[in-house]
């Protein structure tokens, strides 16, 4: 079998590598070489050099302070999305009535759009500011926090399916084993519990991770980096750049691969490090 | 294993993408074939062929136009046009909208692709900066030809690149049964409009009538001020119309070139913007503090539903009003935007365009002709003129249009009325000349900070002066 595999792998790998490289690869080499130029279609390039880079960390503050706002959005959100969706899991995989209509529930609000989200998610957190004549614009910590929300809302329910298989995935041995040896619940939780769903953790925290360092629908949507792009990240500070500025598409280039260097980085160290502290069954 | 069933599943997953993109290719390709060389003989059917724009070349091998339509609001008209034309001359006109606000992004990704726009818009001169490698010179064309008035077009040097082809107007929009009503209260600071002739006056009336509206059965003067991200294009490019023009409006010179050509903004009427800036938000139906939350289609559904006498927007805006069915018709009525400013009692409405076709210079010479003759077809024949009054609800600035062909909605009959009103001077539209969207949208953030108390007036200006000039050297 392993042999047929491997006659026929250039075959069978050969739609899917020819797309990558369509799909991605490709793009992806464009995007860097447009970044070091000046163009208003990808057809018409002019070579700048690293022009485009100067203008996007000097020009003005607005990448530098939605790299700092993504960066404050990142950790709380991480820290709060994984924190309740282990609580939610540890709950659900207890024996209670409905786990299986909890669970859906829970997983149900991933299944919507950002962009429906940021506009549902607009209009609630509106309709409440309006009782203290405010709204979602009026400060930046209110767009702040509801961003916090909404993301955690969306991916509380994803982030508990992986850590509820992880935890149905622990030998009950194991637990046994830890009662009889006097283990309360705190040490086994830390003891036991923990160490088994590393993998779950390393997953859980990378999707968290990325997904909220890219975020960009969501934000768009919710508060469109208002008031003063003072709640604007990353990925949305690239958008208005590049579409919104005569002649700074190259700019706006520039910033997407910064950007991409950043996430890139972010994941593989965090992956490096969750790794390690994983352990073979 | 494991791994092999990894790459297994991932060649499966392959294959769809591949499918996925043949999918793409194939109607991309339908779309085209414009560029085969025909050698069939021109039909003779020459009547709307434009003079001076590719005039020998023969049309009849392209088979579909693609048009980049800016308005929203009529999309679908466009699309029966399209339908028309391809009835009577069997070329193929491809509608496509970029929804509100989304068109510079829109247009750049199309014009990426292998099937460009071949009529796209720009907004006026700084549109024409950005695609300038794009417009094809359509100085010897018809269209051209019928331009009423030809400083309104897009030139550079002794080229055309930009056709106007709608004429708006904006200025405060007031109900008039609501007015009529707060004149005849007892001590009304003013007994009919014509008295309203300055910023002076506007204020007293409008303060009076807070303090009495609910006497006059309205939440507030003015509609809200909308100020929610992307929806504040009243403020940050209309209003701001007023300082920039009188700025610039110098005596020599054109005054949208010399606003265009301004390396710095002094702002010398800010204060006069900051008059009927605040004197909307202190008399506005909705508290301060709110109107970050606030759409332009909010505001209008406030005027249209009769809470409040006055707002502040173009004739396209009669659609909305309409929608209410409170207002009536003949109750609706303009008075020019008062700032303050001396000699203002003679300001008409603000009037002009940032509408402008360009024709797109990347598609093959036969594609460009019958895009151009598509154009030449709605302005003057009978159909098309037709669609352009009574749909399309634009007052054309062409010749081919007679003083019977104008539309007959109230905010457009008003703008004509103010245009040709004798003595009055129309503030001409130079906002085109700010140099960037992102001025705007900075501008805009400003005004929402300001509303909310979050920064000072001083500040809003400075911040102004110095994004202008960091924008314009960009």
């Amino acid at each position: 079998m392993e042999k047929a595999i491997k006659k026929w792998f250039p075959l069978f790998a050969l739609p899917t590598l020819v797309s990558f490289a369509i799909a991605f690869l490709v793009p992806f080499a464009m995007g860097i070489y447009l970044s070091f130029c000046k163009f208003k279609t990808v057809k018409k390039t002019e070579f700048v050099g690293l022009d485009n880079y100067i203008k996007a960390f000097s020009g003005d503050k607005d990448f530098l302070n939605a790299l700092w706002f993504t960066t404050k959005f990142t950790i709380v959100s991480v820290i709060t999305i994984n924190l309740i969706a282990f609580i939610f899991a540890m709950l659900l995989t207890k024996a209670i009535k409905g786990t299986n209509f909890f669970r859906t529930i829970f997983f149900m609000p991933n299944l919507i759009g950002g962009i429906v989200l940021g506009y549902i998610w607009s209009m609630i957190i509106n309709g409440v500011l309006y009782y203290f004549q405010a709204t979602i614009t009026t400060d930046a910590n209110y767009g702040f926090w509801g961003l916090v929300i909404l993301m955690n809302w969306q991916l509380i329910g994803y982030m508990m399916i992986i850590y509820i298989s992880g935890i149905q995935n622990i030998s009950p041995d194991l637990i046994e084993a830890a009662e009889i040896d006097g283990a309360n619940a705190w040490e086994k939780l830390i003891h036991v519990t923990l160490p088994q769903i590393m993998p779950s953790i390393t997953i859980c925290l990378f999707l968290t991770l990325t997904n909220s360092f890219k975020l960009f629908d969501q934000n768009y949507a919710l508060t469109a980096g208002a008031p003063g792009r003072k709640t604007q990240m990353l990925a949305l500070d690239i958008y208005e750049t590049f579409y919104g500025r005569v002649g700074y598409q190259g700019v706006g280039q520039a910033k997407a691969v910064v950007f991409f260097i950043i996430v890139a980085a972010i994941a593989l160290t965090q992956l490096y490090l969750t790794r390690s502290k994983e352990v073979e069954n | 294993m494991s791994k092999f069933k990894k790459v297994l599943a991932g060649a499966l997953a392959g294959m769809m993408a591949v499918g996925a993109l043949a999918g793409c290719n194939d109607s991309g390709s339908n779309n085209n074939n414009s560029t085969s060389p025909s050698t069939s003989t021109s039909d003779g059917t020459k009547d709307n062929a434009a003079k001076g724009f590719y005039d020998d070349v023969d049309t009849s091998g392209v088979k579909s136009i693609y048009f980049l339509n800016f308005k929203p609001e009529i999309a679908d008209k466009y699309e029966a046009i399209a339908k028309q034309y391809k009835e009577e001359k069997g070329i193929e006109v491809r509608v496509q909208t970029a929804a509100s606000g989304e068109y510079e992004k829109y247009l750049t990704s199309e014009m990426g692709k292998s099937d460009p726009p071949t009529i796209f818009q720009i907004n006026g001169p700084v549109g024409y900066q950005n695609w300038k490698d794009y417009c094809a010179d359509v100085s010897g064309s018809k269209l051209y030809d019928l331009v009423s008035d030809k400083s309104l077009a897009v030139k550079d040097g002794d080229g055309v690149y930009g056709i106007p082809y709608v004429v708006e107007g904006y200025g405060i929009i007031y109900n008039n049964a609501i007015m009529t009503k707060y004149f005849a209260t007892e001590g009304a600071r003013a007994s009919s409009m014509d008295e309203i002739n300055n910023y002076a006056k506007l204020a007293e009336v409008v303060q009076d009538m807070t303090a009495k509206k609910e006497e006059l059965g309205i939440d507030g003067v003015f509609g809200s001020t909308s100020l929610k991200q992307g929806d504040d294009w009243r403020w940050q490019t209309h209003l701001v119309n007023m300082p920039l023009y009188y700025e610039f409006n110098t005596g020599t010179g054109d005054v949208i070139t010399n606003c265009l050509e301004a390396k710095e903004l002094e702002f010398k009427y800010a204060d006069n913007y900051k008059n009927i800036f605040d004197l909307y938000t202190n008399n506005s139906v909705t508290e301060k503090n709110l109107l970050g939350g606030k759409t332009v289609a909010d505001s209008m559904a406030e005027f249209a539903a009769g809470k409040c006498a006055m707002i502040q927007n173009g004739n396209w805006a009669w659609g909305d009003i309409k929608k209410g069915g409170v207002v009536s018709e003949a109750d609706v009525k303009y008075l020019p935007i008062y700032t303050g400013i001396e000699g203002e009692e003679k300001q008409g409405l603000c009037v002009g365009t940032e509408n402008y076709f360009a024709i797109n210079k990347e598609v093959d010479e036969a594609t460009q002709k019958a895009s151009m003759d598509f154009l030449v077809w709605l302005f003057t024949s009978d159909y098309g003129k037709k669609a352009v009054v009574n749909d399309l609800g634009f007052v054309a600035p062409f010749t081919s249009f007679g003083d019977d062909e104008k539309p007959t909605d109230p905010l457009a009959k008003e703008v004509l009325a103010w245009m040709s009103k004798d003595g009055y001077t129309s503030v001409k539209w130079s906002f085109a000349g700010i140099p960037s969207e992102k001025w705007k949208s900075d501008f805009g953030a400003s005004l929402l900070e300001y509303v909310q108390g979050q920064k000072d007036w001083t500040k809003v200006v400075d911040d102004a002066k110095a994004s202008w000039a960091t924008e314009r050297s960009a």
